[in-house]
């Protein structure tokens, strides 16, 4: 664990997450997870929220080697904070030995992490709360059938915004909201990004304090195509420039990866059906001028 | 040692530190904020060992004291009425996780209308959430409840969260003279929190809170809670036994006042049962055979132990400070159901409520709900449940409403006086 992961071929080669979970086949989720997981390793209690992930723990199974908790939808990181608080007070008693010291690790999708859960988020980072969080991040209310959250894309169609124009509202900028909270550190990642993933969570293992990480979790099921485009469709997402790669650490915020000659975002919004109203009956040009005016903003703040 | 003048919620915090608690995740509410600025300054002066933490909810209390609870500390929190309901999810869902701890409810009428003073319509919003439940009606048994509830939790055949309750101002805020028990005591009755196999450490993986899918592992789960709450109500017999042999004073798990040759029984619980109790006296001294029963122990429901206290009782006079909307009091259901078909109960339960947000219940009201009771008794004919008002407090309550109406149409623009017919209902 203590070697630092540079390149490809440093990625840990033991895989940690155990196989046969119920997460849809190509859940992007589920792809960072894994790899999330073998850098972290098995040492970790995982403080849940109600979402598509609590079915990786369902009685008698588990694919986790280390310990889990399922709290509630609002309240995950508060549930972290009675672990790490208890497990602090059974050290410094000597009721613990070191080693058996844990990792606490908040796992929740974006419906917990932008929304129900955001004020027990800010409060375990007011408190400076020595765990990780991990937003698996798929744009919606993914595990009741993908209604918009406060995640979704503008122009998105879900469950609950199926009109022409998809959702109205704007993807929520949890890493800036995130951030303003001044906590350790806050990344974002993707599964079809592992070089970058491992590097980020690596960075945030060895670290104290609130480390918060999202990561875009491409979904066949909510985003509509089929599972074997995941990575594709994640790595296009890097690509076009719709996924910033990024960190904040000491006030700082930094691109781990500016790319260059975007490709239209079209690119990745035609291959995804929540989009196919912006292409079929006919393309609506208003609404794609839109999104990569958005996208092409936020670059030309960034160079 | 001599008896001390400690407020409710003073003596709610010494039975944490007594209880000798590793954490203590908080959250103020009126009129519970006492209780943990009390801890506050003890665990910031070092008199008391253990980590205390404010968070931003109750919600998050409640998970963070269940979490600390499942990894292995002894944990104690408090809070009151909407603050209780606020945490609603998790009380439930800590009690379902089997973690053993104990919370101190200050019982506070809830919203709407908003107010401070105490009912019990808080604390009954739990009682069926796996919460055992622990009523004091003095601040001594505050003390006590909270030293007996963490026996209680902590038993391996219960293994529960525990609530005691305690009501707002008229004892959160009363000062009462207060015998608190020797530390030396204390730690013999109670020993350290033993978690077992259930909590978290590297070398022993565990899973908690895990999903079930489907009905028969559900109920099984649900069922083991209800077993384990059932249990309780002999460990419970047990730990008072205990706690009298040890510290004197009677803990079970009903008191029992002038019951044995009684023909009417007031039965209700907390605070105001010192209120009935005091007109039971009165009412001996006219040579009325009247008595009290109060459940301390409301979870596990001590079933059999109340009706054994009944038999014989001719009229019980249900006294409920609550009010469950559209049925009425909870208590009076409860007592019902308990007695209903058993060889002995009495024959006449009348139902009265009274009390709500902190509502007087006069020595007078105590007699005539004696009376009341006693005439349903001889005639046979039980009346229909009465909502306790006088007479007085409904003339100030129109002289309330009058000046309303004369505020609203004297000072609004838009006011119901000297519109045309019809305008004042458009506002």
């Amino acid at each position: 664990m203590s070697e630092t992961i540079r390149r490809m071929k440093d990625l840990p080669s033991t895989h940690l997450l155990g196989t046969g979970t119920p997460m849809c086949s190509g859940c992007g989720g589920l792809e960072a997870l894994h790899q999330i997981y073998d850098v972290l390793g098995e040492n970790t209690v995982f403080v849940n929220a109600a979402g598509c992930m609590t079915l990786l723990s369902v009685y008698p199974f588990t694919p986790f080697r280390g310990s889990w908790l399922y709290t509630a939808m609002g309240s995950a990181p508060a549930g972290a904070q009675g672990v790490r608080d208890a497990l602090d007070i059974l050290l410094q008693q000597g009721r613990l030995p070191p080693e058996d010291d844990l990792q606490v690790v908040v796992l929740t999708g974006d419906g917990s992490a932008y929304g129900m859960g955001m004020s027990a988020t800010s409060g375990a980072m007011d408190r400076d709360l020595d765990f990780i969080y991990i937003c698996y991040d798929n744009e919606g209310y993914g595990n009741t059938g993908q209604q918009y959250s406060s995640a979704t894309p503008h122009g998105a169609t879900t469950a609950t915004s199926c009109g022409s124009r998809g959702y109205p509202g704007y993807k929520k900028d949890l890493f800036s909201v995130w951030s303003a909270h001044r906590p350790s550190y806050v990344a974002t990642v993707i599964g079809s990004e592992p070089l970058d993933l491992a590097k980020k969570i690596e960075k945030a293992r060895d670290m104290t304090g609130p480390r918060m990480i999202i990561a875009l979790s491409p979904c066949p099921t909510g985003w509509d195509y089929d599972p074997k485009d995941s990575v594709d469709i994640g790595k296009l997402a890097v690509k076009t420039g719709v996924w910033p790669l990024k960190e904040y650490e000491n006030g700082v915020v930094t691109h781990t990866r500016v790319p260059r000659d975007r490709p239209p975002v079209e690119e990745y919004l035609q291959r995804q059906g929540r989009f196919a109203h912006l292409f079929r009956p006919e393309r609506n040009e208003e609404l794609l001028a839109e999104i990569q005016d958005r996208v092409d903003h936020y670059w030309e703040e960034v160079v | 040692m001599a008896p001390t003048l400690l407020t409710g919620n003073v003596a709610a915090a010494w039975g944490a530190r007594l209880a000798r608690v590793d954490y203590v995740p908080a959250f103020p509410i009126t009129p519970q904020t006492e209780i943990i600025e009390t801890l506050g300054a003890w665990v910031d002066s070092g008199d008391m060992p253990g980590r205390m933490v404010t968070l931003e909810s109750e919600h998050s209390m409640l998970t963070a004291a269940g979490a600390a609870a499942a990894t292995g500390v002894r944990v104690f929190s408090a809070t009151s009425s909407q603050g209780l309901l606020h945490a609603m999810e998790m009380i439930y869902t800590v009690a379902g996780w089997r973690a053993p701890f104990v919370l101190v409810n200050v019982s506070r009428g809830l919203a709407s209308p908003i107010t401070l003073e105490a009912d019990h319509n808080d604390v009954l919003a739990a009682r069926d959430s796996g919460f055992l439940q622990i009523h004091c009606a003095d601040c001594q048994e505050v003390v006590d409840g909270v030293l007996l509830a963490y026996r209680l939790a902590e038993d391996p055949a219960v293994r529960l969260p525990v609530m005691v309750n305690l009501d707002g101002f008229y004892l959160s805020f009363t000062r009462e003279p207060v015998n608190l028990p020797d530390p030396a005591e204390v730690a013999q009755f109670l020993q350290p929190f033993d978690p077992g196999a259930i909590r978290f450490a590297a070398s022993a993986p565990e899973s908690q809170a895990v999903a079930v899918l489907g009905g028969s592992p559900y109920s099984y789960f649900r069922y083991e809670t209800h077993l384990a709450a059932q249990n309780a109500v002999s460990v419970y017999g047990d730990i008072a036994g205990e706690f009298r042999e040890r510290f004197g004073r009677e803990r079970g798990a009903v008191e029992a006042y002038q019951t044995e040759d009684a023909e009417v029984v007031f039965f209700m619980m907390g605070s105001f049962a010192t209120k009935a109790r005091e007109a039971v006296d009165r009412l001996r001294e006219a040579g009325q055979r009247v008595g009290l029963l109060r459940p301390r122990l409301l979870r596990p429901y001590p079933a059999d132990i109340i009706a054994g206290a009944l038999e014989g009782v001719s009229g019980v006079a249900v006294i409920d400070q609550n009010l469950s909307v559209g049925q009425g009091g909870v208590l009076h259901t409860e007592l019902s159901a308990a007695l209903y078909g058993r060889e002995g109960a009495p024959a006449v339960l009348t139902s009265f409520i009274g009390g709500l947000g902190g509502r007087e219940i006069s020595p007078e009201e105590f007699y005539q709900m004696a009376a009341v009771t006693r005439q349903a008794v001889e005639t046979g004919v039980t009346p229909p449940p009465r909502l306790l008002y006088t007479e007085t407090e409904l003339r100030e309550i129109r002289k309330l409403q009058s000046v309303a109406l004369v505020e609203r149409d004297e000072t609004s623009p838009r006011g119901g006086a000297g519109k045309p017919p019809g305008e004042e209902d458009k506002q």
